[in-house]
C-alpha cells in the first residue's frame, strides 16, 4: 500500500466496461450464476422444509424428463413463452418497452374465441382457421399499435401505457366471456361437440402445431432482425433515435411498424393458446407469460435461439417446482421463489460480463479486453 | 344517501392502500429508478406484517394491542425495505435492467408471501389476526360518532390518516429541503448531480429502500385493516400494486395529488358496485366487468394528456428507468 500513498483518492475498486466478452466467458459467468442460484435455493429448501436438496432437485428433474408426455407438456409451455418472447424481441431491440404482451395475447385469444363461437358452425374449416388467425393477428396488432402511435406522435411513456393496456384487455375479456357463457357458471370448452376451430391432432397432440409454428417463428424472427433492412433500422433506432433520423430513417414509421409486428405475433400466440392448447378463453389465458417473456427477451439480448434456451430453463424450473410441490406436499409458490432467485442471479451476472473490476494497485491495462 | 356513504367508506380505505404504494413509488422514481416490483414489495410488507402480528398474538398469553401494531409495522417496513434493497443492489450496483429486475422482484415477492402463507394457513382457507386488526382498524374515539361527517371522515384506522400526513411530509421534503432537491436532481440528471457533489449512489439506494418500505405499508394496511386481518392466498395484492403504479402517473409524480387521486381511484374502482344502486338501475354482470377498466383508462388518458401538454412540471423524472454509470458519460 505504501507505494500508492501518492494517490490517496484512488478508490478500492474501479469499474470499467469490457469491450466484448468472449463467448467462453459469457457461458462461464452465466453457468456460475445459475449454479450459485441453485445453491441458494438448495439452502432455502433445506432450512425451510428440512428436505434433502439433492433429492428435491432430482424430483425437479423428473418434472420435465420423467416421461415423454411430461416432456411434450414442457415443449407446449415453452412454445407459448417463447412465442411471446419472439414477439417482444423487435420492440425491445428498438428500446421500446412493450410490457403489454399479456394484454396483446389476451385480445388475440379473445378474437379467436369469438370467431370460434360465432362462426364455428357457419364457416368451412379452412375459412374458419383463416378468419381466426387474421382476427387474432389484427386484434394483437391493434393493441400494439395504440401505444406505439402515441409514443411516435407525442413521446408518451410506452412502459406505463402498455402496462395499463393489459388491464383494459383483461376487463374486455372478462366482459366478453361473461356474455358468451350466458347463464352457465363458467365458459368451459368452446365448441365441445363440433370441435370447430380446434387445431388438428398431429403426433398424438393438438399442440404439435403450436410447437411447429413457434419453431418457424424462431428462425424467421432471427433472420428478420439480423439480415433484413427492417431489422437494421430497428437496431439503429434502438441505439440512437437521433442517429436514425440523421441517417434518413423515418423513426415514427419504424416504431409503429415494429409494434404492429410485435402485437401481431402476440395476437397469434393468443390464437395458438385458444385453438391449440386450451380450447377456451379466460382472463388468465396468458397466465403471466407476457411478463415472464419480457425477462426472457431481455436476458437473451433479442437473440431468438438464446430465448429458446432461457425459456426452456424457466419452464423446466416451473414444471420441476410443481413436481416438488406435489411430491413433498409443499405448495407451487415455491416455483416463484426459486425462479425469482435464479432470475436475480442471472440479472446480476450480466454485470460481470459487461464490466470488469480493477482493484486498487492493479494498473496494468489488459490489451484486447 | 346510505349507499353513497357506503361507497365512500369503501373507497377511502381502498385509496389508502394504493396511496401508500404510489407514494413509495414516487420516492423511488424521483431518484430515477422505475421499480416495477411494487406488487411484490406490497406482498412482502403485507405478509411480514400479518405473520409477525399472527405469531405475536398466538404465542403471548396477554397480547398488547399497541405492541402488536408496532411489531407488525416494523416487520412490514423491514421486509419491504429488504425487497427494495435487492432491487437497489441489482440495478444500482450491478447495473441490471430496471424493468426486468422489477418484474423478477414481483414474481419473487409474490412467491415468498404465498409460499410462507401456506404454512400459516396450515390447510385452512384463511387465517386471521383479530387483535392486530382491531388495533389497526380502531376508529377515532369521539369524533367517529358525529353523524354522517363522523362516519365518512373519522371512522378509519390510523394508517389512513398517517397516509395523508405522509403525503404532506413528502411534498415538504421534495420542495423545501436540501435532501429533497438533491434527490430530484439525481432523478433528473444524475451526471450533473454527481458533478455538483451529490452522492448519487447513496441517494438512489436510500430512495429505493425507503420508497419500498412505504409501499410495504400499503400491503400491511390491506391485510390488517382493509381485509379485516385475514390472510388468504389471493392475487388481489398484485392488482393493487399495478394500480398503485398507475396512480403514480395520475399524480404526475406529486405526493399531494396522491391524496385525492387515490380516493378518486377508490371511487372509480367501486363504481361498478355502487353507481347502479345510486342511479337505481341494474347492471348486467358483463357490464360490471367492463366498468372495472375505468381506473386504467383514466390513467391512460392522463398519460397521454401529460405527454401532449409537455408541461415541464408534469413530466416524469428525466432519467427515469435509466441506470447511471459515472464512467460512461
Amino acid at each position: 500500500m505504501a507505494a500508492h500513498t501518492s494517490h490517496p483518492a484512488e478508490p478500492l475498486v474501479r469499474i470499467a466496461r469490457r469491450k466484448a466478452a468472449p463467448l467462453s466467458r459469457k457461458i462461464a459467468v452465466r453457468a456460475a450464476a445459475i449454479l450459485l442460484a441453485l445453491v441458494v435455493d438448495a439452502l432455502f429448501i433445506f432450512f425451510v422444509t428440512g428436505l434433502n436438496p439433492i433429492s428435491v432437485y432430482v424430483v425437479m428433474w423428473g418434472g420435465t424428463f420423467s416421461t415423454p408426455v411430461r416432456f411434450s407438456w414442457a415443449m407446449r409451455d415453452l412454445s407459448t413463452l417463447l412465442c411471446i418472447g419472439i414477439a417482444l424481441a423487435p420492440a425491445f431491440k428498438m428500446r421500446f418497452w412493450n410490457i403489454g404482451a399479456e394484454g396483446q395475447v389476451l385480445v388475440g385469444g379473445l378474437a379467436t374465441a369469438l370467431i370460434m363461437v360465432y362462426f364455428g358452425n357457419s364457416l368451412p374449416a379452412p375459412a374458419l382457421f383463416a378468419a381466426m388467425v387474421l382476427g387474432s393477428v389484427a386484434a394483437g396488432a391493434l393493441w400494439g399499435f395504440v401505444p406505439a402511435w402515441f409514443k411516435a406522435r407525442w413521446n408518451t411513456n410506452e412502459t406505463l401505457f402498455t402496462l395499463m393496456m393489459n388491464y383494459v384487455a383483461t376487463s374486455i375479456v372478462a366482459c366478453m366471456t361473461n356474455i358468451m357463457r350466458g347463464q352457465a357458471s363458467s365458459l368451459g370448452t368452446l365448441n365441445k361437440a363440433t370441435k370447430a376451430g380446434w387445431l388438428p391432432i398431429i403426433f398424438g397432440q393438438r399442440y404439435t402445431i403450436n410447437i411447429i409454428v413457434v419453431l418457424v417463428l424462431t428462425f424467421a424472427m432471427y433472420a428478420y432482425l439480423k439480415y433484413s433492412k427492417h431489422g437494421y433500422e430497428i437496431a439503429v433506432v434502438g441505439e440512437s433515435e437521433n442517429t436514425a433520423r440523421y441517417a434518413g430513417i423515418n423513426v415514427r414509421r419504424v416504431m409503429v411498424r415494429t409494434m404492429l409486428i410485435s402485437g401481431a405475433i402476440c395476437g397469434l400466440c393468443g390464437f395458438l393458446i385458444v385453438a391449440g392448447k386450451d380450447q377456451t378463453i379466460s382472463t388468465t389465458s396468458a397466465g403471466g407469460n407476457g411478463f415472464t417473456a419480457i425477462i426472457v427477451a431481455w436476458l437473451a439480448k433479442f437473440n431468438t435461439f438464446y430465448m429458446a434456451l432461457i425459456s426452456f430453463l424457466l419452464i423446466f424450473l416451473e414444471r420441476g417446482a410443481s413436481e416438488i410441490a406435489s411430491a413433498y406436499s409443499l405448495n407451487e409458490y415455491a416455483a416463484d421463489i426459486i425462479t425469482g432467485v435464479i432470475l436475480f442471479f442471472i440479472l446480476g451476472s450480466e454485470f460481470f460480463i459487461n464490466y470488469r473490476l480493477i482493484w486498487r494497485g492493479h494498473h496494468k491495462e489488459v490489451k484486447g479486453e | 344517501m346510505s349507499s353513497l356513504i357506503a361507497w365512500i367508506l369503501r373507497a377511502i380505505p381502498f385509496g389508502t392502500i394504493i396511496m401508500y404504494g404510489a407514494m413509495g413509488e414516487i420516492v423511488t422514481e424521483k431518484s430515477g429508478n422505475l421499480n416495477l416490483g411494487v406488487p411484490g414489495i406490497m406482498y412482502l410488507g403485507g405478509f411480514a406484517g400479518f405473520a409477525s402480528a399472527y405469531f405475536y398474538e398466538n404465542s403471548v398469553a396477554n397480547p398488547n394491542p399497541v405492541l402488536s401494531v408496532l411489531i407488525a409495522l416494523i416487520c412490514a417496513l423491514a421486509a419491504s425495505a429488504l425487497g427494495g434493497l435487492i432491487y437497489a443492489f441489482l440495478t444500482i450496483t450491478l447495473r441490471a435492467n430496471q424493468n426486468v429486475t422489477g418484474l423478477a422482484l414481483t414474481t419473487f415477492g409474490m412467491g415468498v408471501a404465498n409460499f410462507f402463507g401456506v404454512f400459516i394457513l396450515n390447510g385452512s382457507t384463511y387465517s386471521a389476526a383479530p387483535l392486530a386488526n382491531k388495533a389497526f382498524a380502531a376508529k377515532i374515539p369521539v369524533l367517529s360518532g358525529l353523524g354522517v361527517l363522523g362516519q365518512t371522515v373519522f371512522s378509519y384506522g390510523f394508517l389512513a390518516y398517517a397516509a395523508i400526513v405522509l403525503a404532506l411530509v413528502l411534498h415538504w421534503f421534495f420542495t423545501r429541503t436540501r435532501a429533497g432537491l438533491n434527490l430530484r436532481a439525481v432523478g433528473e440528471n444524475p451526471a450533473t448531480a454527481d458533478a455538483a457533489g451529490i452522492n448519487v449512489t447513496k441517494y438512489k439506494y436510500l430512495a429505493t429502500c425507503i420508497g419500498a418500505a412505504i409501499c410495504g405499508v400499503g400491503g400491511l394496511y390491506y391485510v390488517l385493516d382493509y381485509n379485516q386481518g385475514i390472510w388468504a392466498t389471493t392475487g388481489q395484492i398484485e392488482a393493487l400494486g399495478w394500480l398503485a403504479l398507475a396512480l403514480v402517473i395520475f399524480t404526475t409524480w406529486k405526493p399531494l395529488n396522491a391524496i385525492w387521486g387515490a380516493y378518486l381511484f377508490g371511487i372509480l374502482y367501486w363504481l361498478y358496485q355502487f353507481l347502479p344502486s345510486i342511479l337505481g338501475i341494474t347492471m348486467s354482470s358483463a357490464m360490471t366487468d367492463l366498468v372495472q377498466m375505468v381506473p386504467y383508462v383514466v390513467t391512460i388518458v392522463v398519460l397521454i394528456a401529460v405527454s401532449m401538454r409537455r408541461k415541464k412540471e408534469d413530466q416524469p423524472p428525466a432519467h427515469l428507468g435509466l441506470a447511471y454509470f459515472r464512467e460512461e458519460r
